[in-house]
């Protein structure tokens, strides 16, 4: 400390480098992992064999594997570098311990690799966005916990006062995010990889949309948000265009959003209010989104000329374009009649990649061209390059998203269109899906195109590092906070209750998005009205229930709904005889439900008694046996493998205590139910000349996929209460 | 877990209410937090705004 700092009361400190370049080349490695996955399912579209005949290769394995990459491990690891090294800075102190800052690392990077274990092995909740059995769930949330204690005692001793907004984003970001996974992560273990959601059919949709779409915005947006906030002002050298803007944008948005989750379920089976209340927040979701795009964008007005020059902030500003795009977009889809020509297409994931290739992956390479060279005490080792990988990046993102936007729009309207004489224009599903096969070809280049640019960026970031070498802290000095402060009673109350006080920001933050979650969610659950029952709905049979966990554990969600929409298209191409759309009372004993949300192939829902067995044999054997064309994969081992005898018994008490009405004491009897459905089924494909034992798993599945939506069907008047 | 609530309320009249009810709680936070930002005094939102900007590091490796 030099003799002029001690004048003047200034504290030396240093802040912590490691953890920052840490998570920043976790941040790398994870993301070309992931985005190596997207582009392999991206692939799976036009060359189903792409799967290499491996289950644990499988689209319905893979494509979360992806997901969750994406998310959790690459923007995962890009938000705790940007917080680490801009948390520090802003508080003026130290992380408060570097134990926990490399538990909270080594931690993470476990949790991704049991992740990258486990999916690939079917073991899976079943839950979009929230696949990860139990034990992980758990392990998130103490590693999460890790996080927050480490953010919050580094703000208590921080040597600035005042908590500038990125840290407000941060702090929402924290309490948010834990709110949400312990809500949508309520389940039952029924072994150490198994078990089922605690909530069922619409109640676990409304959970479910409930914590996947505040993923995106708690996940994917609010900590990117903080970021930008942040870095933004850096590597322009310019404060935010307006601070006054940031406050409502920041108050607005975590508010309003956490209220948007239904409309991911608009025209399903949930109640009329619930919608309603999906869409016009969804709406007013603009106001706060787009203020919060300007606010960056106009930060950097008077700046345009280092703009054409820098790699740094042009990244920055497609990244922010394309957080404009996504959240203009949203609000967009979630009008119920747009949503009807959107939902379940690939207008959808044209949608979500704007944000993920565009506002993630963007601002996380921005991030990574300016972190890298400073960590590193050196200069960028090629501005050219970064143009570069600016350049094919943003070809990328186009030939990714706008192939599909065609695509979703073309199938949705083979979909709706009629001849007039009532019927189905395009009556095959299989039709609509040859018809875009060109535009997922594009869209598989596109991916292509954007990971180059992912490699190129890692071959600079390299030189960079090698010409400098890494400084494991940088050195800092600033004055300590007073510790009996008190404000001025002529400033503001909303500083004096918020701005300077971290735990109470916590804490409203918690009340304002708690608010949402409570009125959205409580009703459903607390009145039966909203769940109508229907009487002739009764639980699975054991048999069914396997079936139905097979179904899970591979995936086949992610390519089939099972919710049939009010639409006369909809009612005439899956359930033709009786034109029953989906109705909330046949879901009440789906624990997880699985409505799925995005149509690579046709709506399940009504499949039930729809074609022979002999015709699911034979079609999971090979598809396009059945359906000459069809871009679904052989399931071959579904022949080899059994089914699970061993822990019926278990699943039976399971759906018990979860108030699934079996009898009591079924579980002793439900393995020779089982077998006795399995016997059956396998001497009724006897009789069609195919010979094959009845343990295996394509028994359970059949029995499974026979049943679906037949309930309704045996009365003459359904009950449908309200 | 809720079933020992769950049959309390069978039916709730006019659950129509509920949207209602947020909106009105939105619209009324918004209009405070606008009134709030606008009477700050403006001089302090430009220092705060200023705080990434203020490099306290020593050996210069901030822009």
């Amino acid at each position: 400390m030099s003799e002029n700092s001690q004048k003047v009361g200034l504290e030396t400190f240093h802040y912590d480098n490691t953890t920052v370049r840490n998570f920043l080349i976790a941040t790398t490695i994870f993301g070309i992992i992931g985005m190596t996955v997207g582009l392999l399912v991206a692939c799976q579209f036009v060359w189903p064999e792409a799967n290499f005949g491996l289950q644990y290769t499988t689209f319905g394995r893979v494509r979360p594997l992806h997901t969750n990459a994406v998310i959790f491990a690459f923007v995962g690891n890009g938000i705790f570098a940007g917080v680490y090294y801009s948390l520090q800075r802003l508080c003026k102190a130290r992380m408060y311990s570097d134990l926990l800052s490399k538990i909270h690392f080594w931690g993470w990077q476990l949790i991704i690799l049991s992740a990258a274990i486990t999916l690939p092995l079917g073991m899976t909740s079943g839950k979009e966005y929230a696949e990860l059995e139990w034990p992980i769930d758990i392990a998130i949330a103490l590693i999460w916990v890790v996080f927050g204690l480490n953010m919050f005692m580094t703000i208590i001793k921080r040597r600035e006062r005042h908590l500038y907004v990125a840290i407000w984003f941060y702090i929402a970001t924290f309490v948010t995010v834990a709110m949400l996974h312990i809500v949508n992560s309520f389940e039952l273990p029924i072994d150490f990889m198994k078990s089922y959601s605690w909530y069922a059919g619409v109640q676990d949709a409304l959970v479910q949309w409930w914590y996947g779409h505040n993923a995106v915005a708690f996940f994917l947006t609010t900590p990117y948000l903080g970021l930008m906030y942040y870095f933004i002002p850096k590597a322009s050298g310019r404060p935010i265009y307006s601070y006054r803007l940031s406050i409502i944008h920041f108050w607005a948005l975590i508010f309003i959003y956490i209220w948007a989750g239904p409309h991911h379920l608009l025209y399903n089976s949930l109640p009329d209010w619930a919608q309603s209340l999906g869409v016009v927040f969804s709406v007013m979701l603009i106001a706060p989104s787009w203020g919060g795009m300007l606010n960056g964008l106009l930060t950097l007005r008077g700046a345009w000329d280092k703009v054409r020059e820098d790699a740094i902030l042009k990244f920055m500003v497609v990244a922010i374009t394309c957080y404009g795009m996504a959240t203009f977009e949203g609000p967009m889809l979630s009008l119920k009649n747009v949503n009807a020509i959107g939902h379940f297409t690939d207008w959808i994931v044209g949608h979500v990649h704007i944000g993920g290739l565009g506002w993630n992956g963007f601002l996380t390479f921005a991030m990574l061209y300016y972190l890298i060279p400073k960590l590193y005490g050196t200069k960028l080792h090629s501005q050219k390059l970064a143009n570069v990988h600016f350049w094919i990046g943003t070809m990328g993102i186009l030939f990714y998203a706008i192939p599909l936007y065609w695509a979703g729009f073309t199938q949705s309207l083979m979909w709706k269109q009629f001849n007039p004489d009532g019927t189905l224009v395009y009556s095959n599903f299989l039709e609509t899906v040859t018809q875009i096969m060109p535009m997922y070809a594009l869209r598989a280049f596109g991916g292509l195109l954007y990971l180059s640019g992912v490699f190129v960026m890692v071959y600079n970031l390299v030189k960079t590092a090698r010409s400098g070498s890494f400084q494991p802290t940088t050195e800092a000095q600033a004055a300590p906070l007073m510790k009996d402060y008190k404000p001025e009673k002529s400033e503001h109350w909303h500083r004096r209750i918020f701005e300077w006080k971290p735990m109470r920001m916590l804490i409203w933050s918690l009340i304002i998005v708690a608010i949402g979650g409570v009125i959205e969610i409580v009703p459903t659950f607390l009145i039966q009205s909203n769940v109508p029952t229907i009487s002739t709905v009764k639980p699975y049979t054991p048999l069914e229930l396997n079936g139905r966990d097979i179904y899970v554990r591979e995936g086949c969600y992610t390519c089939h709904s099972q919710m049939i929409r009010p639409f006369r298209s909809e009612v005439m191409r899956y359930d033709p005889v009786d034109l029953e759309y989906s109705k909330a009372g046949e879901f009440v004993y789906d624990h997880p439900f699985q409505w799925g949300s995005k149509r690579t192939g046709p709506d399940l829902h009504r499949i039930g008694k729809k074609y022979p067995d002999s015709w699911h044999f034979y079609h999971m054997l090979d598809p396009t046996s059945m359906s000459p064309g069809s871009i679904m994969p052989p399931y071959p081992w579904l022949f080899e493998q059994e089914w699970d005898k061993e822990r019926t018994p278990a699943k039976i008490r399971a759906m018990q205590t979860l108030g699934v009405p079996y009898p009591d004491g079924y579980d002793q009897q439900a393995v020779s139910d089982a077998e006795n459905q399995a016997a059956l089924i396998s001497k009724g494909l006897e009789l069609e000349g195919i010979k094959m034992s009845s343990d295996t798993e394509i028994m359970a599945l059949i029995a499974y996929l026979q049943r679906l939506g037949t309930d309704i069907k045996n009365v003459e008047g359904v009950t449908e209460g309200k | 877990m809720l079933k020992f609530i769950k049959h309390h309320m069978e039916t709730i009249a006019g659950i129509e209410i509920y949207p209602v009810i947020s909106f009105v709680i939105f619209f009324v936070f918004f209009i405070a937090l606008t009134v709030y930002v606008l009477k700050v005094d403006k001089k302090l939102f430009k220092d705060i705004s200023n705080i990434p900007l203020d490099s306290n590091d020593t050996n210069h490796d901030e822009a």
